[in-house]
């Protein structure tokens, strides 16, 4: 059977219900055994302006929202009159004709109205179920099961709504299902049941379940796009979980209760947004200082101060690599798929809880509000746990307990409170072996000296346990993209379609980013051919990294930084250009503009 | 520094003040009000019965946020004006511990002011301590929160305009429902103030008048300024809180001492949230069962 690629997009004012008939479509396909990545344009209101949703559906595993518009359902005018060009040619644009006096001008496309006035017989004036219609319409053009159909809407809205509300769901879904079989043509290839009928999940809740398998006991934040996804799904599951969750009434206290509850024992993370980040550069730095194993994700949008809050970028990585003053071990970790963002939880939990020390978690708003398909048996809800060195309970002291014992390897076994014999006192000043205040005893430089010596030896620990990037692509390739966390899967498909038009392109992925192998790294990287750094920000803020740490220097650059993800032609046509032209920096243009 | 060998001292029989003397002696200035709560704090420690590793004390920073170094319990020295919330943290992983937060106005009432606010508002079960001297001592000498109106200090040469703030006033309305004033001189009346602090479930705040004698024109200047001035409630009810509230708006000479206001009917959010009800969250195993991950995976087919 060849390969089902298919994009279907809504656009609409917010309040249409973009987000619900969003929702009712991925798991429409989900229960077809079909792949969904959903990517979501919007804006920072809760009425006005216009939303789009893309939900690209393959018969494979997806994780990108492509580069075609195949099926277009216009809820109100401004989305038809924004998005009928964006309808690939063959393709169809669903509006309702109630709202237009003309029909919309493109002959290339199948143009497909619907009077949602007719449909619904008048009954539904607020014209609330115009999505459900439309998407009606939509599912009978893709071969769609109406069963399948009916059954999700009736997940989506019976427990929140009732039936009656279902009912009329469905009502308005077979109206316009029975209108399309009626008056449009259907697609040529159509919806095809697999096996198994998938899950669906969002970015920030495969992480906030990474960190439930992790064993997070303790979960703190203040809500911020587009981070808040998190705090729901632990607000939501908390209960059943056994995970205590607070909202707070700043970052700042945020992300020191983390440190107060990991301190007592706790496995304790917190996410945020870049600005809510900035808030908790000093406390990230206290507990580098105390040595106490925490995990902060940071969920960027575009920048700089609050920028746009419900724009992508990947313009943080500075922030995370500088955070705080002073010198102090930390690990920070840029999950590559929504479900590596459920795996990489576990693991970076069971590092800072071995070398005692924050780990950050770099994500961004396409991948956390994005939303992708799974199959459930693939997930695993226990991962290996590694507290490391950690004392709690009844224990034999033997001899004297030194909280911050000089080791060879940097690593002090750690009591917590309430462990019998081991008092100690953890601080942010400086500190001796035994937490005494080295500001106290005049600035002692020898025991500073030892004491910095100790805490950053766990950096050579770290280094050796993270895995160098990933290096995929022909062997004789004659392009290497360089990516890192989020894009792996739009870099892939870029470095796909160069290769098959002739252009041997492979790709080099980073996910642990910081500490660097350099030599690891330098390894890999030195297998690359015309090497053009990929990334969402202006400066080239990875590239720049890069080169610091292992003196690599790439021959061209792609960057974005209009707020919108790539699509795999943007990166395609870059690397076009760039072997082309004497340049080094490409700027892909934004088509769709919402 | 003075600083004495560490080695283990279980506590046999009932524990003493005497079990919770640090390993390190004091910094502060000699005559000094933080010494006076250091040693109630250490009766009260005593006089609860638990032993040593029952007990955290967490601290900002300033002069008097020293004094987890100075006292054998676990302790935290954190950020500036951060404790409460990284002490509502710890209590939240182990609520069998016995928190107690101390620090001084410039670390409380200043940069950790919106944490002061919050912690009281959720009442959290915690004892805080402030060790309030009207200045910032670390910093040499500058105006604090609390400090009058018209008093020159270093940021303030030519008199202070600003009005201070009222931390018991602030904490009854706050949501606070265990408001104390003590004086650090009168150390029977502190440790019994904080030993029905810790006893109490609930935010527990007591402002303690603890002058500095470095910055405030020395130790007989001040001292006598306090003498003074100081005085106990009488014929109060603390579980009146607009009754509580009215003396602690009270203008004049004088400055009122004691419990102002004590409320047991409200419990903490410690014992309202279900999810401790199991014990401690730091005690336990860690990680998801398969028939968790299968309901959880069930809502998002």
């Amino acid at each position: 059977m060849a390969k089902y690629d298919f994009v279907i997009a809504v656009g609409g004012a917010p309040g249409q219900g973009i987000d619900s008939v969003g929702q009712v479509l991925t798991r429409i396909c989900a229960r077809h055994g079909l792949h969904v990545f959903t990517y979501s344009a919007y804006q920072s209101l809760i009425r006005g302006g216009h939303t789009f949703l893309a939900a690209r559906i393959s018969s494979e595993p997806v994780a990108n929202h492509g580069d075609k518009l195949d099926l277009v359902i216009a809820l109100d005018r401004n989305s038809l009159e924004t998005h009928l060009p964006h309808v690939v040619p063959g393709g169809t644009l669903i509006y309702n004709s109630d709202d237009v006096k003309a029909a919309p001008e493109r002959d290339d496309i199948q143009l497909a109205p619907l009077s949602y006035k007719e449909l619904s017989n008048d009954t539904d004036r607020k014209k609330i179920m115009l999505n459900v219609c439309m998407l009606g319409a939509a599912m009978k053009m893709v071969g769609g099961d109406l069963k399948v159909f009916e059954d999700m809407l009736t997940v989506q809205f019976l427990k929140r709504k009732g039936q009656e509300i279902v009912d009329a769901n469905i009502g308005v879904a077979r109206a316009g299902y029975e209108h399309a079989a009626e008056n449009f043509t259907p697609f040529d290839t159509q919806f095809q049941k697999q096996e198994p009928a998938l899950a669906v999940v969002d970015g920030n809740s495969a992480m906030a379940m990474g960190g439930a398998a992790a064993g997070v006991k303790f979960y703190a934040a203040y809500p911020m796009s587009p981070s808040t996804g998190v705090l729901h799904w632990m607000a939501a599951n908390a209960r059943d979980l056994g995970i205590l969750v607070r909202q707070c009434e700043d970052e700042i206290s945020v992300v020191n209760m983390v440190i107060g509850a990991a301190h007592a024992g706790s496995r304790a993370m917190c996410a945020t947004s870049g600005g809510g980040f900035a808030l908790m550069s000093e406390a990230i730095g206290s507990a580098g200082m105390m040595e106490i194993p925490i995990v902060v994700i940071n969920v960027q949008r575009g920048g700089p101060s609050t920028g746009l809050p419900t724009k992508t970028e990947q313009g943080d990585l500075w922030q995370l690599l500088g955070a705080s003053q002073g010198d102090f071990p930390k690990i920070i970790v840029a999950p590559t798929s929504i479900m590596d963002g459920f795996d990489t939880i576990p693991e970076i939990f069971n590092l800072v809880d071995k070398f005692q020390c924050p780990g950050m978690v770099l994500s961004d708003l396409t991948l956390s509000m994005g939303f992708t398909t799974f199959d459930p048996d693939t997930i695993n809800w226990q991962p290996e746990i590694d507290r490391g060195e950690f004392i709690s309970g009844p224990v034999e002291l033997a001899g004297e307990y030194l909280r911050y014992a000089i080791t060879d390897s940097g690593i002090s076994p750690r009591a917590i409170p309430g462990t019998p014999g081991h008092m100690h006192v953890v601080a942010t000043d400086d500190h001796d072996e035994d937490g005494g205040l080295i500001s106290d005893e005049f600035t002692n430089p020898h025991k500073r000296r030892d004491i910095m010596e100790k805490r950053q030896r766990k950096m050579e620990g770290i280094v050796e346990l993270l895995p160098p990037p990933t290096l995929e692509g022909p062997e004789d390739a004659e392009v290497t993209l360089i990516g890192w966390g989020s894009t792996h899967s739009v870099i892939s498909e870029a470095a796909e379609m160069l290769t098959e038009a002739g252009i041997a392109t492979d790709h080099i992925h980073f996910k642990w980013l910081y500490p660097i192998d350099e030599d690891a790294v330098n390894e890999v990287l030195s297998k690359s051919a015309h090497a053009i750094i990929v990334e969402c920000n202006y400066t080239g803020q990875f590239a720049r990294f890069l080169r610091g740490e292992t003196g690599f220097k790439a021959d061209g650059h792609i960057r974005k930084y209009d707020g919108e993800p790539f699509m795999p032609h943007h990166i395609a046509d870059g690397a076009r250009e760039l072997l082309n032209s004497k340049t080094d920096l490409y700027v892909p243009y934004q088509e769709i503009v919402v | 520094m003075a600083r004495r060998a560490r080695k283990e001292r279980p506590v046999q029989g009932a524990p003493t003040a005497r079990d919770f003397k640090g390993d390190v002696n004091p910094d502060w200035c000699a005559g000094c009000g933080d010494f006076g709560v250091l040693s109630a704090l250490q009766g009260a420690y005593a006089k609860l019965g638990r032993g040593n590793h029952d007990h955290l004390t967490v601290s900002g920073i300033g002069c008097s946020s020293n004094l987890p170094g100075y006292i054998r319990t676990y302790g935290m020295h954190t950020l500036h004006g951060r404790s409460l919330a990284v002490a509502t943290g710890a209590k939240f992983a182990n609520h069998e511990l016995n928190v107690v937060v101390t620090g001084g106005d410039g670390d409380g009432y200043g940069i950790g002011g919106n944490h002061f606010i919050h912690t009281m508002r959720k009442n959290i079960d915690l004892l805080y301590i402030v060790m309030n001297n009207e200045t910032y001592g670390l910093t040499v000498g500058q105006a604090s929160p609390t400090t009058i109106v018209g008093e020159q200090t270093k940021s303030t040469p030519f008199g202070n305009l600003e009005t201070p703030l009222n931390p018991v006033a602030m904490a009854i309305v706050a949501g606070a429902t265990y408001v104390a004033r003590a004086y650090s001189s009168d150390g029977p009346k502190l440790a019994e103030l904080m030993y029905n602090g810790m006893q109490h479930k609930g935010f527990a705040f007591i402002d303690v008048i603890s002058p500095c004698v470095t910055w405030k024109g020395g130790a007989r200047v001040i001292f006598d300024y306090w003498k003074e001035r100081v005085q106990y409630l009488e014929d109060h009810d603390t579980s009146d809180r607009a009754a509580a509230l009215e003396q602690a708006v009270k203008t004049g000479h004088e400055t009122q001492l004691g419990l102002f206001y004590h409320d047991t009917s409200r419990q903490s959010l410690n014992e309202m949230e279900p999810v401790l009800e199991n014990g401690p969250i730091a005690h336990q195993p860690l990680g998801i069962s398969q028939e968790q991950g299968d309901a959880i995976i069930e809502k998002m087919m």
